[in-house]
């Protein structure tokens, strides 16, 4: 190794340099030197210069008087000169420079050169930072090099042909039959070559994916491929921890992967293979770990038997117990992709999942966290919600505002009764007050308005919370509202779910007192709390006087909106201080109704009765007789009958508004102009006592998510009550976990399932959906 | 693919940059910057795997060395770090017991290398022993042409 003598000393000063001055000064210096050297021409200096200047641009400074340097070095016949020069091409000058077109002709010339180290120069510079124009031009070059040449040059120039494409995906065609024939190839490196490039090609274009799959037969030779890898006896050269070339067994599985994707055919011939990998890889070291992941990713993407699928979810499972942390981090990653559709399986393995919330690691946490969230169901609400509220004290802060959101999204979903509810949401807001949603606080209100009998036990844990603490303002501000709403029931003092405390009306008001004049308090919280104390003037009945004093000295407070609601409450004791008019305009407020504000539509029944025109197949629904387990079979859930294709009579306003409304045509041909928020509830079967309806919870360009409502109004329970639906090829369906399969008689209950519409193409397309509902009937 | 690799060392210096994506010089620095940030916050016992806008960023320490590497969302995190791992073996066979400084004043071998084993952010060979034939043959003919001409390469 030749030692680079002056380049080293020049490191060498650079780096004694003390200070950050002091540096820039040599680093100057040297600069005036290597550009008086590029000035000279020709003298055998020009590579040592090039090379300094290469290293000053690493530290940061500019170099680009180099660049035309580069296009001189490379052109140069010698090459030493040459490999530097393209080091500096690739360095210095990217497609957008004009200096970079200059190297094409070099490098056209280098790839027919004798030596094949300086071909490889000009390919892999080509592969590195080759513009569309330079790939256009050399397409051909490459071509040719990809049949003709020694496997050294062939696997950089299938490499160079993967760069070309995804410059120019035209020329895609140029490379697809050299692909084919370079499968054969017994030498790794180009077979690995081979094997990206294709995986590029039928990326790229379905029809030569479909070529790849049908006529060139790729499977079948890439299982036999796999094969000879799994099941050689070992081999120095590629070997790797055991496993035999793991780098070109992953990059087939990966190819496998997209040939077997939705197709049966495909999927069957790689079966055997794949259960062999899953079984025989081992997983010890981290290149097996690789090989069996992408084993995993490739039966979970493909059209696998179920056997298989257990087998891959199995060691996803046995990765969330391995010791390294990179492998339960992948295990987790990978279960977030398929727990929605193989819930079931990956349920299995909650315990372990949830243990992974106490890793010390956060990405691993962050992942455990989504995983737990996703697996929160019905069955195991109370457990789940109790690791989830320990985690939530103890989580990192950046993990707590998606922990409390989740944990009320699970909570609104699957809470076993109402007391659980408020409980919960009084935990979190206790622990991690700080992060949570603006909505939190009115939906919470308006959760507390419905469970009527709780009035008594919510107003007590509120008060005793909040004379612990002021400082969480979500809490604060729910605990004053409360306060001003059943102060009557607080100070009855017995409730039955909670121990008796005497509280006296001077208590109450202490407390909100408190509140109003405590720097900690937002001033929403202070206005929560003043109209707290002046609804308490009707429903207590010895300090009113002291309720009145406080209201006027708000009366002059710097806060606008205090002052106007002083100024009016004051007014309700003066002007209109009769008592009716107080107590009328104080009294206990109604249940509120979710979601009410923004509902625009109200005319969904009449319109479900019309004929959808876009509904291809006829009407069928076959009913057996009670008690056996009926099943109904409900096509064009608009109950239109048998009708030729038609056109979408949707409006054609905005190419946005067609598609959304097409995708909700089975709400009967709704116009929906996006940004408006309005949630319709449909009735969409109603037979023999059993009804279920669609209400459309959230819609987006893309997205419906529709929740279905199941109720029962016959005298018996409704159980094993499932629900399953179709839909369109180009509209993704993903249903979550039902409430639960029991539907109690006389419409006591109901059970809800949430369905995701994912329509990515934005296709106007006439929706069917064909939903299929089993249950037992007495 | 492989969108970039970087070696930095544990002040933050960079000692080696790979781009197989074209982007801006303004771009590439303020990469740079953020994935020292990133790298170097973390502490010694996490996982090697990071989210950094929609790529996945793959990390290992090597002495005072860290090997960085971003991927696309398809790419295997795992054979990453194999791939980072074959690297340094390669960097080791060449210097022999390689530590930073060789990499340092022989930044440009250490390119070399780099270009044998990847190629527009794939792998180009996965037999160690042919890359350092590769590398070895090269050299070799490098000399050969300074010898001839009589003078030192650089």
């Amino acid at each position: 190794m030749t030692p680079s003598v002056r380049l080293q000393e020049m490191i060498r000063v650079i780096r004694s340099a003390r200070t950050q001055g002091e540096e820039r000064g040599i680093i100057q210096r040297e600069c005036a030197d290597i550009r008086s050297q590029f000035r000279q021409g020709d003298n055998g200096e020009r590579s040592h210069s090039l090379a300094k200047l290469l290293y000053v641009h690493m530290l940061g400074y500019p170099a680009h008087f180099g660049q035309m340097e580069c296009v001189r070095l490379i052109a140069s016949p010698r090459y030493s000169e040459k490999r530097i020069g393209y080091l500096g091409a690739m360095m210095l000058l990217d497609e957008k420079q004009d200096a970079s077109l200059l190297i094409t002709n070099s490098i056209k010339n280098d790839l027919s050169h004798s030596s094949q180290y300086v071909q490889s120069l000009a390919l892999c510079t080509l592969a590195c930072m080759g513009s569309a124009e330079m790939c256009r031009d050399l397409a051909p070059e490459i071509e040719r090099l990809l049949r003709a040449s020694h496997s050294y040059i062939k696997k950089k120039a299938t490499l160079c042909a993967v760069h070309i494409i995804r410059k120019v995906p035209e020329l895609a065609e140029l490379f697809t039959p050299s692909a084919r024939t370079l499968l054969s190839e017994k030498n790794h490196g180009v077979l690995h070559g081979a094997v990206v490039l294709i995986t590029e090609l039928c990326e790229r274009n379905p029809d030569t994916l479909v070529q790849f799959r049908k006529v060139i037969q790729a499977v079948p030779e890439l299982v036999q491929i796999m094969k000879g890898l799994v099941t050689s006896s070992y081999s120095p050269e590629h070997n790797v921890a055991g496993i035999s070339d793991p780098f070109l067994q992953v990059r087939i599985l990966r190819l496998l992967r997209i040939l077997g994707h939705n197709n049966d055919t495909a999927s069957d011939a790689m079966n055997d293979l794949l259960a062999q990998v899953a079984t025989n890889t081992d997983s010890s070291k981290t290149a097996g770990s690789a090989v069996l992941y992408e084993t995993v990713l490739t039966i979970m993407d493909i059209n696998s038997e179920s056997g298989l699928r257990v087998l891959a979810v199995n060691i996803l499972g046995r990765f969330l117990l391995n010791n390294d942390r990179n492998i339960r981090y992948i295990s987790m990653t990978s279960l977030q992709k398929i727990v929605q559709t193989d819930h079931n399986a990956v349920q299995r393995h909650r315990g372990t999942i949830v243990d992974c919330l106490k890793d010390q690691d956060t990405s691993v946490k962050r992942r455990a966290l989504e995983l737990s969230l996703a697996l929160v169901s019905a069955v195991n609400i109370r457990s789940m919600m109790k690791e989830l509220l320990i985690f939530l004290s103890v989580c990192p802060p950046e993990l707590r505002s998606q922990t409390a959101s989740g944990i009320f999204n699970a909570a609104e979903r699957y809470s076993p009764s109402k007391r659980w509810h408020i409980d919960t949401i009084l935990h979190v807001l206790t622990t991690a007050g700080g992060d949570v949603r603006d909505e939190t606080v009115p939906n919470l209100i308006q959760l507390i308005t419905t469970a009527s009998e709780l009035h008594c036990y919510t107003v007590h844990k509120l008060y005793r919370a909040l004379i612990k603490d002021i400082a969480q303002q979500s809490l604060v501000q729910v605990a004053c509202w409360c306060i001003g709403e059943y102060g009557d029931l607080l100070l009855k003092g017995e409730c039955e779910e909670i121990e008796p405390v005497q509280v006296t009306e001077d208590d109450i008001l202490d407390a909100l007192e408190t509140v109003l004049q405590s720097h900690m308090s937002s001033p929403a919280t202070r206005g929560f709390a003043l109209t707290a104390t002046m609804k308490l003037s009707t429903r207590i009945t010895d300090n009113v006087d002291r309720i009145r004093s406080i209201v006027s000295i708000y009366g002059s407070c710097i806060d606008l909106e205090l002052q106007q609601r002083a100024v009016e409450y004051n007014a309700l004791f003066k002007k209109y201080d009769h008592m009716r008019y107080r107590s009328a305009v104080l009294e206990r407020m109604p249940v509120m109704d979710k979601n009410s504000p923004g509902h625009t539509n109200g005319d969904t029944s009449g319109e479900i009765k019309e004929p959808d025109t876009s509904k291809p197949k006829p009407v069928e629904a076959g009913l057996l007789s009670e008690p056996a387990s009926q099943v109904c079979d409900l096509l064009d859930l608009l109950g239109g009958t048998d009708t030729p294709l038609q056109p979408s009579p949707a409006p054609t306003s905005t190419p946005t508004t067609t598609s959304s409304a097409d995708l909700l045509n089975l709400l009967g041909g709704l116009e929906i102009t996006p940004g408006e928020k309005f949630i319709p509830t449909v009735s969409v079967y109603e037979k023999n006592g059993l009804s279920l309806k669609i209400q459309c919870d959230k819609q987006t360009e893309t997205e419906v998510t529709v929740t279905l409502i199941a109720s029962n109004s016959t005298q018996n329970d409704i159980t094993n009550f499932t629900l399953q639906a179709a839909v369109p090829k180009s509209v993704q369906l993903q249903m979550k976990a039902p409430s639960g399969n029991v539907i109690p008689a006389h419409g006591l209950g109901q059970v809800t399932q949430t369905v995701l519409l994912n329509n990515p193409n934005k296709a106007s397309l006439p929706c069917f959906r064909f939903v299929q509902l089993s249950f037992l009937l007495n | 693919m492989m969108h970039f690799l970087l070696l930095f060392s544990r002040q933050g210096k960079l000692r080696l940059q790979k781009w197989f994506l074209p982007l801006p010089e303004r771009e590439r620095k303020k990469i740079v910057k953020d994935m020292t940030t990133m790298v170097l916050a973390r502490k010694p016992r996490t996982c090697n795997f990071l989210h950094w806008k929609d790529l996945k960023i793959v990390y290992k320490r090597y002495a005072s060395l860290y090997f960085c590497c971003a991927l696309e969302n398809q790419d295997n995190e795992l054979l990453a770090l194999e791939i980072l791992h074959r690297y340094v073996e390669l960097l080791d066979k060449y210097f022999g017991n390689v530590c930073e400084l060789d990499i340092i004043f022989n930044f440009e071998k250490a390119y070399f290398i780099l270009d044998e084993l990847l190629m527009g952010g794939e792998i180009q060979e996965t037999s160690k022993l042919s890359i350092v034939k590769s590398i070895e043959a090269s050299d070799m003919l490098q000399e050969t042409m300074e010898e001839y001409i009589s003078k030192p390469a650089f």
